[in-house]
């Protein structure tokens, strides 16, 4: 089974971390490449999730590696080794965040309306869309161009619960909110995603990539 | 217990996520059966679910991996000169003894490890029986509101559902593998296999 990254940790893989961490702490370096090997794509994502540029989230991701490795001995065992690089990489982020606040342009709909009900604008048949589309290149930069245009407080709900596979309670006690928060925010970036890729995802322009020709992409 | 299409909309992120209660949730899928609208919303919904939730949608840049591994290469070696230059200038002979063996043990001598986690395994046993669709890609646990294809489903063994090429929901088997972390925990070598 191929699953060079997993959000599958087994409590089997967690023991392992944890020799992994023991043998870091004793000088074994080479047993941080080991350990944070799994996560290297996870941290980046939640890096570009919050700072949507990949050079800042390459540079934010190395720096929060770095800090991970640093504060090893601070790591508490009980916790989940994933979930703190991750908290790192969210922290980083958000403190550039607020450095460069000036240069990020927000869609129109952040914060606002987040307690509404927000009622779907597109009723588009929608079947299951097979995995192998996302073999298409093209595919992935229209969902990550999706996820992109919405705004920050849904995105980074979204990512850190449905890309990086984090629970409830890990994404509200990251991102230093509630869980019903959390709840809401999903349930509304969800929505929001569907509305802009039913009409398109498995309409004419995925078939054919006629997008180009003037048929809506979303 | 009846619903409006407005309660599914606020409840469909639950429900994919196996939070609503029971009866709740046998009133939504009663509505959907009977509502085209709610059926897009609930099935776009999970398809949003499972698109992004896929690993591939994780990328990263040419040459990522590369390049944080230079980095951190060269934050441990300064860190190890820092020590030894430590060492050097003030610690009793006892001391540098000590030092050179830290030393000797960090120093980065190829990728062999890595190469030996390159494929961990995701836990799940082997011998759980579990739920594969036809035309599905993924095996679920019995219930797991993912599985799309509910009219041509077969129970087989997980190691079956993996040599025929499904991979794991990362949802019912994260929540099922969640479950079990207080049961008897697998050796690496068999979550390998």
């Amino acid at each position: 089974m191929a699953a060079e990254t997993g959000p599958l940790e087994h409590p089997a893989q967690q023991d392992y971390e944890r020799q992994l961490i023991q043998r870091i702490r004793d000088g074994d370096h080479e047993a941080f490449y080991v350990l944070i090997r799994p996560y290297e794509k996870r941290v980046y994502a939640a890096a570009l999730a919050l700072l949507r540029n990949d050079a800042d989230a390459e540079d934010c991701a190395q720096e929060a590696v770095l800090k991970a490795f640093k504060n090893i001995r601070q790591f508490r065992s009980e916790a989940k080794f994933s979930t703190w690089l991750i908290q790192i990489a969210i922290n980083e982020a958000r403190m550039r965040r607020r450095k460069q606040r000036t240069d990020l342009i927000e869609p129109i709909e952040k914060d606002q309306g987040e307690e509404e009900t927000y009622a779907p604008r597109e009723f588009a048949d929608w079947r299951e869309i097979p995995s192998e589309t996302l073999e298409r290149k093209e595919v992935r930069e229209k969902l990550a161009e999706a996820l992109s245009s919405i705004g920050q407080i849904y995105r980074e709900v979204f990512v850190l619960r449905d890309m990086e596979q984090l629970s409830i309670e890990e994404t509200a006690n990251a991102l230093g909110i509630s869980t019903a928060s959390v709840k809401t925010r999903l349930l509304r970036a969800r929505l929001m995603l569907r509305d802009l890729l039913a009409p398109g995802l498995d309409g004419p322009w995925s078939r054919d990539l006629s997008f180009a020709k003037g048929v809506k992409p979303w | 217990m009846v619903i409006k299409c407005e309660q599914v909309w606020r409840e469909v992120s639950d429900y994919l996520d196996g939070e609503v209660r029971p009866e709740l949730r046998a009133a939504i899928e009663e509505h959907v059966r009977g509502c085209q609208r709610c059926t897009a919303v609930l099935e776009g919904t999970r398809n949003v679910v499972q698109l992004y939730g896929d690993e591939r949608m994780m990328e990263v840049p040419l040459g990522f991996s590369r390049r944080l591994h230079q980095r951190l290469e060269g934050n441990m070696s300064r860190s190890r000169r820092t020590f030894l230059g430590w060492v050097i200038a003030g610690a009793a002979s006892v001391f540098v003894a000590g030092g050179i063996e830290v030393a000797r043990s960090s120093v980065f001598s190829g990728p062999s490890l890595r190469s030996e986690h390159a494929r961990p395994s995701n836990g799940v046993p082997p011998d759980m029986m579990v739920i594969v669709a036809e035309d599905g890609k993924t095996f679920h646990v019995a219930g797991c509101p993912f599985i799309h294809d509910k009219a041509r489903l077969r129970t087989i063994p997980a190691h079956q559902a993996e040599q025929e090429g499904y991979a794991p929901c990362v949802r019912c088997m994260k929540k099922y593998l969640d479950s079990t972390a207080s049961t008897e925990p697998q050796s690496p070598e068999r979550r390998n296999s």
